[in-house]
C-alpha cells in the first residue's frame, strides 16, 4: 500500500497550549481513498490534530500538507481548496443555532455554492435520511433536539455536499448502539463506494473495527503505534493493547 | 552593559515595555480586525438576508430606545437655554440653540450610545457565543468567510442605521424642544417652528449623520471585534459583551470630539 501518495499528511508537527505540550512532533499520514481511525485517551490531542488540519488552530512547529501543498498557505490557497471538497464533524457537532436543522445542513450549499433554497433543502433531507433522522425534525431548531440527533444533523451537514474528505470527531458517540452501526456503515459506504478518503476519531474499538483501513494510536502527543485493523489484535503496545482490553469487555 | 544595571531598577522599565507592547498589539489587532471588516463589507459578495435582518435588528428595534431620549433631551435642553438665556435677556435664543445642539451634537451622540447599550453587547454576546461553541470554525470549514457572513452584515447595518436613527432623532427632538417651549415657556408655535427653519444650514444636519455614520461602524465593530475574540465560555462571553459596550461609549466620544474638531476647521 505504499504506493499511493499520501493525500494529507503531518509532519514533525508541534503544538502547546500555555506551557503544556500536547503534540510532540507529530508524524501522520492519510493516502487518498482510505479510512485512518485515530484513537486514544481523553485529552491527548485528537480534535488538536484535526483542527490543526483543518487550519483553525496553527502549529508551534511542523508542516501539514494536503495534495502536496503546505496548509495554510494565503488567501486562496491549500486551506480553501480542502474546505471546498472537506466535510467536517466536530465532537460539540457546531451547529448553528439561530439556523433550523435544514438550513444547517444545506448552509454550505446555499451560503458557499449559491444553491436555491428549495434545491438545497431537497439534499438537506436526503441527507437527514441517510443518518436516519426523520423530515418531521428538519424545521427544529438544534435546541430542540437529543445531543445524538444533533450529532447526527452535524453528520449530515458534513456529508450534504459530497465531500473528498471526511473528517468525523468521533460520530457515534452518544447514540444508541443500532444508529451507530448504521452510522458506521454509511462511513464505510462513503469510503468504499463513493472513494472518500475519511479520518475519524473514536474511542469505540468496535467502531474503529467497522469502518478504518488503518487505525493511528494517539499518546503523549505521538503516534505510538500504526497498523491495519487486522494487527489490532497482535499489537504488544501497551495503549493499544488497554483499548483493545477494553473494547473486548464493551462488547459482551 | 545590562548586566551593570540591578535587575530591579529595570522591573519599571519592564513594565512600561510590557504595557507598551501590549497596547500595541491591541491596536494592530483591532485596525487589522476593521480593516477585515470593511473589506468584507464594502465588496461583494453581499449576505443580502442576513444584512436585511441586521438592519432591522440593529436599526428598526432601537427606534422606541432612540425616539425616547430624544423627545426627553430636547425638552431638558429646551429648559436649560431658557434658564441660560434669561441671564442675558435672550430667552428667544432656545429654538435656534435647540436645534443646533440636538443635530450637530445630542441626537448623533445619544443615538449611538443607546446603540452601543442595546447592540454593541448583543453583537458581542451572540458572535461570542458561536466562538465559543465552535459555530465560527464550522462555518469556515463550509467555505463560508465569517467575516462576510457575521461581520459585514453587522457593520453595514450599523453604518446605514444610524444615520436614519439620527436622523428620527433630530426631528423629534426638536419636537421635545418645541413642545415644553410652547407648552410651559409661552413661545409661539409657529414663531417658534419658523425660527428653527429659517435658523438650521443642511451642514448642521448633514454634520451629524456623518458622525452618526462613523459611531454606527464604531458600535457594530466593537461588537463583533470583543465577540469574535472571546475565549473561555460563558465568562468569556460575558466579559466580551461589557466590553464591547464599555468600549463603545469611550471610542463614541474620543471620535466625537475628534470629528467635532474637524468640522470646526
Ligand atoms: N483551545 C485550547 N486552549 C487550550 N488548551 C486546549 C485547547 N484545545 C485543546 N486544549 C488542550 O489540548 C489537549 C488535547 O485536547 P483535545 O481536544 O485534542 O483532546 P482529545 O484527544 O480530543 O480528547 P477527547 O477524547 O476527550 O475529546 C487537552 O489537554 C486540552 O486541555
Ligand atoms: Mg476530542
Amino acid at each position: 500500500m505504499k504506493a499511493r501518495a499520501p493525500i494529507l499528511e503531518w509532519r514533525g508537527v508541534t503544538k502547546r497550549f500555555g506551557g503544556k505540550l500536547v503534540l510532540d512532533r507529530l508524524d501522520l499520514t492519510v493516502a487518498a481513498g482510505r479510512s485512518l481511525v485515530i484513537m486514544g485517551g481523553s485529552g491527548q490531542g485528537k480534535s488538536v490534530t484535526l483542527k490543526l488540519a483543518l487550519g483553525l488552530l496553527r502549529p508551534d512547529a511542523g508542516k501539514i500538507r494536503f495534495e502536496g501543498r503546505r496548509l495554510p498557505g494565503g488567501l486562496r490557497g491549500a486551506q480553501q481548496r480542502l474546505y471546498r471538497v472537506a466535510g467536517v464533524l466536530f465532537q460539540g457537532a457546531a451547529l448553528f443555532d439561530s439556523l433550523t436543522v435544514w438550513e444547517n445542513v444545506a448552509f454550505r450549499l446555499i451560503n458557499a455554492d449559491g444553491l436555491g433554497r428549495k434545491v438545497a433543502k431537497a439534499a438537506a433531507l436526503e441527507a437527514l435520511e441517510q443518518v436516519r433522522l426523520e423530515p418531521a425534525v428538519a424545521d427544529l431548531y438544534p435546541s430542540e433536539l437529543s445531543g445524538g440527533m444533533q450529532k447526527r444533523v452535524g453528520l449530515a451537514r458534513a456529508i450534504v455536499a459530497r465531500p473528498k474528505i471526511l473528517f468525523f470527531d468521533e460520530p457515534t458517540t452518544g447514540l444508541d448502539p443500532v444508529t451507530a452501526d448504521a452510522i458506521n456503515l454509511l462511513i464505510v459506504d462513503l469510503v468504499k463506494r463513493l472513494g472518500c478518503t475519511a479520518v475519524s476519531i473514536t474511542h469505540d474499538v468496535g467502531s474503529a473495527r467497522t469502518i478504518a483501513d488503518e487505525i493511528a494510536m494517539l499518546d503523549q502527543g505521538k503516534v505510538v503505534w500504526r497498523g491495519s485493523v487486522a494487527d489490532l489484535d497482535q499489537s504488544r503496545d501497551p495503549a493499544v493493547r488497554r483499548f483493545v482490553r477494553s473494547g473486548a469487555r464493551d462488547a459482551t | 552593559m545590562a548586566t551593570a544595571v540591578p535587575l530591579t531598577l529595570l522591573s519599571p522599565v519592564n513594565a512600561v515595555g510590557r504595557l507598551t507592547l501590549g497596547l500595541m498589539a491591541l491596536v494592530g489587532s483591532l485596525a487589522l480586525f476593521a480593516f477585515r471588516g470593511l473589506v468584507a463589507s464594502l465588496s461583494l459578495p453581499w449576505y443580502g438576508g442576513q444584512v436585511l435582518r441586521q438592519c432591522v435588528a440593529v436599526g428598526f428595534m432601537s427606534l422606541p430606545v432612540v425616539g425616547l431620549t430624544a423627545v426627553f433631551t430636547g425638552a431638558a435642553l429646551a429648559l436649560n437655554i431658557y434658564t441660560g438665556g434669561g441671564r442675558f435677556n435672550a430667552e428667544q435664543i432656545v429654538p435656534q440653540i435647540v436645534a443646533l445642539g440636538i443635530t450637530r451634537e445630542l441626537a448623533p451622540v445619544l443615538a449611538a450610545l443607546m446603540l452601543a447599550g442595546r447592540v454593541a453587547a448583543t453583537i458581542a454576546a451572540e458572535i461570542g457565543a458561536m466562538r465559543a461553541t465552535e459555530q465560527i470554525d464550522a462555518m469556515r470549514t463550509l467555505s463560508t468567510d465569517p467575516f462576510r457572513y457575521l461581520v459585514a452584515p453587522r457593520i453595514l447595518a450599523g453604518i446605514a442605521t444610524l444615520p436614519l436613527l439620527t436622523a428620527v432623532a433630530d426631528i423629534i427632538g426638536i419636537a421635545g424642544g418645541w413642545l415644553v417651549s410652547t407648552l410651559s415657556l409661552g413661545f409661539n408655535p409657529t414663531l417658534y417652528a419658523r425660527a428653527t427653519i429659517e435658523f438650521i444650514e443642511p451642514w448642521d444636519v448633514t454634520s451629524g449623520l456623518i458622525k452618526a455614520a462613523v459611531f454606527g461602524f464604531i458600535v457594530t465593530l466593537m461588537g463583533c471585534y470583543h465577540g469574535y475574540r472571546a475565549v473561555g465560555g460563558a465568562r468569556g462571553v460575558g466579559r466580551a459583551a461589557t466590553r464591547a459596550m464599555v468600549w463603545s461609549g469611550v471610542l463614541i466620544f474620543a471620535t466625537d470630539y475628534v470629528l467635532t474638531s474637524l468640522f470646526t476647521h
